[in-house]
């Protein structure tokens, strides 16, 4: 092959391959102008209040969640009352990537556009959805809670390491006192109790905080390729592992059962968890009907039922089921994510 | 440059080199566009969890090393360096467009897998390539050269890759399409531009490639697995190899030095994907003078050099944490961190290329792909142990500690390297 026919080729594979790439990103940077255009067939969304507390413009009880329905009001904060969740949506101006509140305080993760690549922040709020304090993530949201009486927050983030292809991938979790503004950056710095004695491990990882009161909470610890439900003390700054395979608990209201996401042995690994609740008292636990593989933190209702996401069309769907094991699944709201009950 | 007849005569660097560079280049803004927005697409895009995406890495690592000596031991058997290598960058071009196909952590782990599969494929023929293609006394300036341009790839990788995401939201799709573009355009160079066969070693070509290597006069037949095996007869080879799995068991791995410094040293968590561009970022601007000074001054004291460089940064690790930060010109710099991260790029630039320039020298060019292979799994191997074991000194005794050890693991076998000095016989021809 001489020369010349050698950069024909190249040129000619150049201008192929070149077309090739140029036109995906077109493709899809025109599929991301369509998300930002209201879908025919999709709920009704307008602009207004949304409230964090009954004593906002909510007469009845409401629910407030990411909206991911297309349209100039995606990734808002936006609400509609619980008697009908499927109903027209009022959006906020605030977006958020993940959403939790409880007692008028509310944690926003959100992302902010920069030069290069997305930045990630948590933003508190309160009950108007008003800025009362911000600061910089160090990776991707996935996780985020609130205590009881709205005093304390807790966030997990997804970091990624260096290495070259298989990468290693590490959460960051860290608690909040909205009072005084203290952080405690990583939960890595807490003294970890696992069967019995002090545990130290490169490796530990812990996400998905659900908190009892001011200072006590549950989470997943992951070490050595296991889970473990751990029990966390805010302020003696300790974890201690209570048992086994539990990811992403979640405290019932009245602070006796946790639902959590089960590693279930001999499922699909691309499918491999299973809803749970476990009851505090007796530490039995028990499958819910819900049969379809859950990777979320189960948000409560109400004290009998649970909703969390699944893929959906738009995203994520949410759904319901009973928290006895009872009944069957019911879509609870389509197009959206992370919803909790206020008012 | 190099001295001749007492004059400083700039000398080119060889064509063939340039082109592995070029496909390490291209390759790498590939492959690196795909790590730089995985954790986002698995996370933001599929709603999935990543963790538990490590649990490949350990088994992966003993196929890893099983795949590097064969993709040398092939690339010898009928000297299909090119076709080797080929194969192996086809490989992980293929994977891009596998990517948009698969949406689980485990069938993308298995992607990912393959993809280090066409890695493992290429290194050791791509190595020999470049070791065949440059005269012996500029091995480690061809080496320095190509291992620049590799990692300005890396570096070029994320850039664009959040370029396409800036211009399409959420085009995940479009990232991989790219990047498979950019794969395939590195695969048509190497097969357009790279010379199929490097050389026949006695007969002599063009380009002053003429004075490749000392060879012995093997026959092609001799290629063999055992010959390959037997390479470690030869006592250079040997000792360097011995040399490299020494210091290999003390090199902490790239996250545990990450890790460290985060930890140790209290820079904001917000930082922590940047720490990986120091090293980088000084790899890249280290890697041709210190190929040259290895050239020039020899090989193997560069090579530990390199090493004490490493403990340097070790050393540093293992200060307190308190007088890192100094006021320069009103600013508060992290002395430390910035010093530790050039001292790790340092470290790489002075003996990933070197290693392989040592290594070439006492392989015959026929066993060079095979010979390369296995230096690079011993050293590979070994470091794979350290982080096993440094792993598990960090459980035990917590990270100060193990740190400590591993420091005083790194001085005994620089030491004891330094005693054994392997390349006595083969410095580079002045």
């Amino acid at each position: 092959m001489s020369a010349r026919t050698r950069l024909v080729i190249l040129l000619a594979t150049v201008a192929v391959l070149a077309a090739v790439a140029v036109g995906s990103v077109l493709h899809a940077a025109d599929r991301a102008a369509r998300r930002d255009r209201l879908q025919a067939g999709g709920p009704r969304v307008t602009s207004g209040q949304v409230a964090l507390t009954a004593a906002g413009s909510a007469r009845q009880p409401r629910l407030v969640f990411r909206n991911m329905a297309w349209g100039p009001h995606r990734d808002e904060l936006a609400s509609v009352p619980s008697a009908d969740p499927s109903g027209p949506r009022t959006a906020s101006t605030v977006h958020c990537l993940r959403f939790y509140s409880a007692a008028g305080t509310g944690i926003c993760l959100q992302a902010v556009h920069g030069a290069v690549s997305d930045t990630y922040q948590a933003v508190v709020l309160d009950s108007s959805l008003r800025e009362q304090r911000r600061y910089p993530l160090d990776g991707i949201p996935t996780r985020a809670r609130v205590s009881p009486s709205g005093h304390l927050v807790a966030w997990t983030v997804f970091v990624s390491g260096d290495s070259y292809g298989v990468g290693q991938f590490s959460t960051h979790t860290s608690i909040l006192d909205t009072r005084t503004g203290t952080l405690q950056s990583t939960l890595e710095d807490y003294q970890v109790v696992k069967d019995g004695h002090a545990y130290r491990n490169a490796d530990v990882n812990f996400w998905g905080v659900t908190f009892a009161d001011d200072s006590r909470f549950y989470a997943t610890l992951a070490t050595g390729g296991k889970t473990y439900l751990v029990q966390g003390d805010v302020t003696a700054r300790t974890l201690t592992t209570l048992r086994e395979n539990v990811e992403c608990p979640s405290l019932s209201p009245d602070g006796t059962r946790l639902a959590f996401k089960k590693r279930v042995p001999g499922l699909s690994v691309d499918a491999p968890w299973r809803l749970y609740v476990i009851d505090l008292r007796t530490m039995g636990e028990m499958p819910l009907a819900e049969n379809r593989s859950v990777d979320d933190q189960a948000v409560w209702l109400d004290d009998r039922t649970l909703a969390y996401a699944l893929p959906g069309d738009f995203g994520t769907d949410m759904w319901t089921v009973p928290a006895d094991g009872t009944g069957s699944p019911r879509q609870l709201i389509e197009a959206a994510m992370a919803p909790v009950v206020v008012g | 440059m190099s001295r001749a007849g007492g004059r400083t005569v700039p000398r080119a660097i060889p064509r063939t080199v340039l082109i592995l560079g070029t496909v390490s280049l291209i390759t790498d803004i590939s492959s690196e566009m795909v790590t730089a927005v995985l954790p986002l697409y698995l996370v933001a895009e599929l709603g999935l969890s990543p963790l538990g995406f490590g649990v490949l890495d350990g088994i992966y690592n003993g196929v890893s090393a099983l795949v590097r000596l064969v993709g040398g031991h092939l690339a010898d058997r009928g000297r299909r360096h090119r076709t080797t290598a080929a194969v192996g960058y086809g490989l992980s071009a293929l994977c891009k467009p596998a990517l948009l196909a698969v949406h689980s952590v485990p069938l993308i782990g298995a992607v990912l897998a393959v993809d280090r599969t066409g890695k493992g494929l290429r290194t050791a023929p791509r190595d020999a390539m470049i070791s065949l293609a440059s005269p012996p006394d500029m091995q480690a300036r061809s080496f320095g050269v190509h291992r620049a341009m590799d990692t300005a790839g890396a570096l070029l990788g994320p850039v664009t890759a959040f370029f396409v995401l800036r211009t399409a939201a959420g085009g995940f799709d479009a990232v991989f399409t790219v990047s498979f573009c950019v794969a395939t355009m590195g695969v048509l160079v190497l097969l357009l531009f790279a010379p199929g066969r490097i050389l026949e070693p006695a007969a002599p070509t063009s380009s002053g490639s003429a004075r490749v290597a000392p060879v012995s006069a093997a026959p092609a037949s001799a290629v063999s697995l055992r010959a390959a095996f037997g390479l470690l007869r030869r006592p250079e080879l040997r000792r360097l190899t011995l040399c490299a799995l020494l210091l290999g068991l003390a090199t902490v791995s790239d996250s545990f030095v990450y890790l460290l410094l985060q930890r140790r040293l209290g820079i904001s968590v917000r930082w922590f994907p940047l720490l990986p561009l120091g090293t980088a970022g000084a790899f890249l601007l280290l890697a041709v003078p210190l190929g040259q000074a290895a050239d020039r001054f020899g090989r193997w004291r560069v090579f530990l050099s390199g090493h004490l460089g490493l403990l340097a940064a070790y050393g540093m690790l293992l200060t307190p944490a308190h007088g890192t930060v100094l006021p320069v010109g009103g600013l508060p710099v992290a002395v430390l961190p910035v010093a530790v991260l050039v001292l790790h790029g340092a470290f790489y630039a002075a003996t990933d290329g070197v290693l392989m320039a040592s290594a070439a020298g006492s392989v015959p060019a026929e066993l060079r792909s095979s010979g390369l292979a296995l230096v690079q799994t011993g050293q590979a191997s070994a470091r794979f142990v350290c982080s096993l074991l440094f792993g598990a000194a960090w459980t035990a005794w917590g990270a100060h500690t193990a740190l400590a050890v591993a420091t005083v693991a790194l001085a005994t076998c620089a030491a004891t390297s330094a005693v054994l000095r392997p390349l006595r016989a083969v410095e580079p021809a002045r």
